[in-house]
């Protein structure tokens, strides 16, 4: 219960840095917080953003994908190839999703079959999928996409400023939040992050969930490799190289314990946009890129040190406050 | 033929309206907010080019400022672009990291009232209404072929250490240079290969290394981007074949002078590179202010250079390279 009321507290803190950056960067500059300015500024982080979300539940079951931006920029370059050898887009568009999640399969069997720890498999498949990302497409770029379709990428939602990836992303941040909070198999996920071995004996078929769970951040990858390829009508082998930093900064940002068993879409959603418009608000005040860098990375620290110190903080408080009761029992926090 | 003459008739008719230049200057428009953004604010040369832009808007008192990414990735200066929309900027200077994936946001600038003039690396035409060549790039291509030539007695096998393979002004480069080795006076020099080393120190560094090693033959190296000749005369200055590989290409006399010096390196050339920045800065300015649309056939004035005239899809030649040797490289601080 008290975890979950100070993971409230920690999605609300998170939530309140929002409308506070939001109100700092209004105070920066008057070109911030205007409409076309905040359509450029999120769909800046379209792909991040879809990342973040089955990173999200990877990082639940205690486990990462280091590789999502490698798989992205694979995709692309797959992509590019498969357009040039004149291959209509739906039939591309199709195996592109094939190969993005056969990446994903290809990491999770790694780690369910052989029992390898993700951080080196995905290590090693961030190197892979990218060498492949080159072995598809060399040092080419292809960038003839037709207009129907970076359209799509480009574009914003007819009426709106709000971009199309974007929109797309909202509705799957409702679809990966409904399957996390309100399925019996996003149940399974915290049961598995907090102690598998308990989830074992409790009958979830951990390998087979991990399984999933990589293929779909394979999948999502794809699609996110699809929207930076028509975002930018771009298909490169270096796509989002580094991206993946920005993923598993905003996710771990967003309260979702780097151990396992505690976090939320809202969290990772809320702190996607958290970084975005940090950046952008400093961008707009022409703050050089390395500050930037700098910036996500101390976030990256501070998200996950603020949450280990607090608990430190209360533990040791509730210590000291049950010594002065005189109650026997001081291990458990 | 046609773009010599025109940098032949801008430069006459520089020495001839000295006078006039200076009455059109005052027409440019007072406060203009110019952006420059060159490919990566770390690459050297691009510091030059946009300290050149920057001391130009001194001049005609326009508010500049150099942004820029970290990193010279397909994508990443497209956050810069939709900043300079949202700032209001009046002229958008960038030196392009890819031909295609900035053409909507720049198109989106333009609409916005934001005048786009490229240096250094061009976009498709439809992204920018200007477009400053550093020098006309058929002639940078054969001169760099032509000064290996010399070097290597027109003999022996070759190779290119370029920048990033998109870059569009290294590719146009090697076109032309592919067709200078045509001629009948290359026949014994042979290209074996184009590395890429990404317009990066390290991975230059290592494309050089290796060029070295997969070909014992080669007599001479080409390296049209400056990270890549200076990390590649870096590794030939270490290695025993000093001396016996002549490497040249496009770099900068304070990059160079020491492998100059040691006898590394012969010769190499290049262009002012503050100069293009310095003529960028003067045709946005010129763009913002009325004084020009961007169509063939206009003119301004570009201050200590002179007078320009637009040429053929916006483009404005600066002039020809120069070839940095032993005897003249101490006479340059750039």
């Amino acid at each position: 219960m008290k975890n979950i009321r100070s993971l409230m507290g920690w999605e609300a803190t998170i939530l309140l840095l929002v409308v506070l950056a939001l109100l700092a960067g209004a105070l920066l500059s008057p070109d911030f917080l205007t409409a076309p300015n905040l359509s450029f500024l999120t769909a800046n982080f379209s792909e991040v953003a879809l990342m973040a979300l089955t990173m999200t539940l990877l990082v639940i079951v205690a486990e990462i994908d280091l590789s999502v931006a490698s798989i992205l920029g694979m995709c692309s370059s797959l992509l590019g190839v498969l357009w040039s050898a004149h291959v209509p887009m739906p039939l591309a568009l199709l195996l592109v999703f094939l190969a993005g999640g056969l990446a994903g399969l290809f990491n999770g069997l790694l780690v369910t079959r052989l029992g390898l720890p993700s951080l080196a498999v995905t290590i090693g498949t961030l190197a892979l999928y990218r060498g492949l990302a080159y072995a598809f497409l060399g040092d080419r770029a292809v960038a003839d996409f037709p207009a129907v379709y970076t359209n799509l990428g480009f574009g914003s939602v007819p009426g709106t400023q709000i971009p199309i990836p974007i929109a797309l992303f909202l509705v799957l941040a409702v679809v990966v939040a409904t399957l996390l909070h309100a399925t019996s198999f996003g149940r399974g996920l915290y049961a598995i992050g907090a102690n598998e071995v308990a989830a074992r004996f409790a009958g979830l078929r951990v390998e087979r969930v991990k399984l999933t769970l990589f293929v779909m951040s394979g999948l999502m990858s794809a699609l996110a490799g699809i929207v930076y390829t028509f975002r930018f009508s771009s298909a490169r082998a270096d796509n989002a190289s580094g991206f993946e930093l920005g993923v598993i900064a905003a996710v771990l940002l967003g309260g979702v314990s780097i151990f396992g068993g505690r976090g939320s879409v809202v969290g990772a959603v809320a702190a996607v946009f958290l970084i975005g418009i940090i950046n952008g608000a400093l961008t707009i005040v022409d703050v050089p890129n390395e500050v930037l860098t700098v910036v996500t990375g101390l976030l990256l620290i501070g998200s996950v040190l603020v949450p280990n110190l607090l608990a430190r903080f209360r533990a040791g408080r509730e210590r000291r406050s049950r010594a002065t009761q005189g109650g026997e029992s001081g291990v458990s926090t | 033929m046609k773009q010599r003459d025109i940098v032949l008739s801008a430069l006459t008719l520089a020495l001839g309206l000295g006078a006039a230049s200076l009455a059109q200057t005052t027409m440019l428009k007072k406060g203009l907010k110019i952006t420059l953004l060159p490919k990566n604010i770390n690459n050297p040369y691009n510091v030059i080019e946009t300290q050149g832009g920057l001391d130009a808007a001194k001049e005609i008192g326009a508010v500049a400022k150099v942004v820029g990414p970290s990193d010279a990735g397909a994508s990443s200066q497209v956050s810069y672009i939709n900043t300079a929309i949202a700032q209001r900027q009046n002229a958008l200077i960038l030196a392009a990291n890819d031909a295609n994936a900035l053409l909507p946001y720049l198109k989106r600038a333009m609409q916005a009232g934001v005048k786009i003039v490229t240096m250094d690396s061009d976009t498709a035409p439809e992204g920018r209404t200007v477009f400053i060549n550093q020098a006309n790039s058929e002639g940078i291509g054969r001169a760099q072929v032509q000064l290996l030539g010399k070097l290597t007695n027109y003999t022996g096998d070759i190779a290119i250490l370029s920048a990033t393979p998109n870059a569009t002004n290294q590719n146009t480069w090697i076109k032309w240079m592919q067709e200078e080795l045509k001629l009948p006076a290359y026949k014994n020099m042979k290209l074996v290969k184009i590395a890429y080393g990404n317009d990066d120190d390290q991975k230059s560094f290592t494309e050089m290394q290796g060029l070295i090693q997969a070909y014992p033959n080669l007599k001479g190296v080409i390296s049209p981007t400056t990270v890549g000749i200076s990390a590649g005369a870096r590794y030939l200055s270490t290695s025993s074949l000093k001396g016996k590989v002549a490497l040249t290409g496009l770099g900068t006399p304070n990059q160079m002078r020491q492998f100059v010096k040691d006898g590394t390196v012969t010769a190499f050339q290049l262009w002012n590179p503050g100069d293009v920045g310095y003529l960028a800065t003067y045709a946005a300015a010129a763009l913002a202010s009325g004084q020009i649309t961007g169509k063939t056939g206009d003119t301004f004035t570009a201050g200590k250079l002179g007078k320009y005239t637009i040429g053929a899809n916006g483009e404005v030649v600066l002039g020809p390279p120069y070839t940095f040797d032993k005897a003249n490289i101490d006479k340059f601080n750039f």
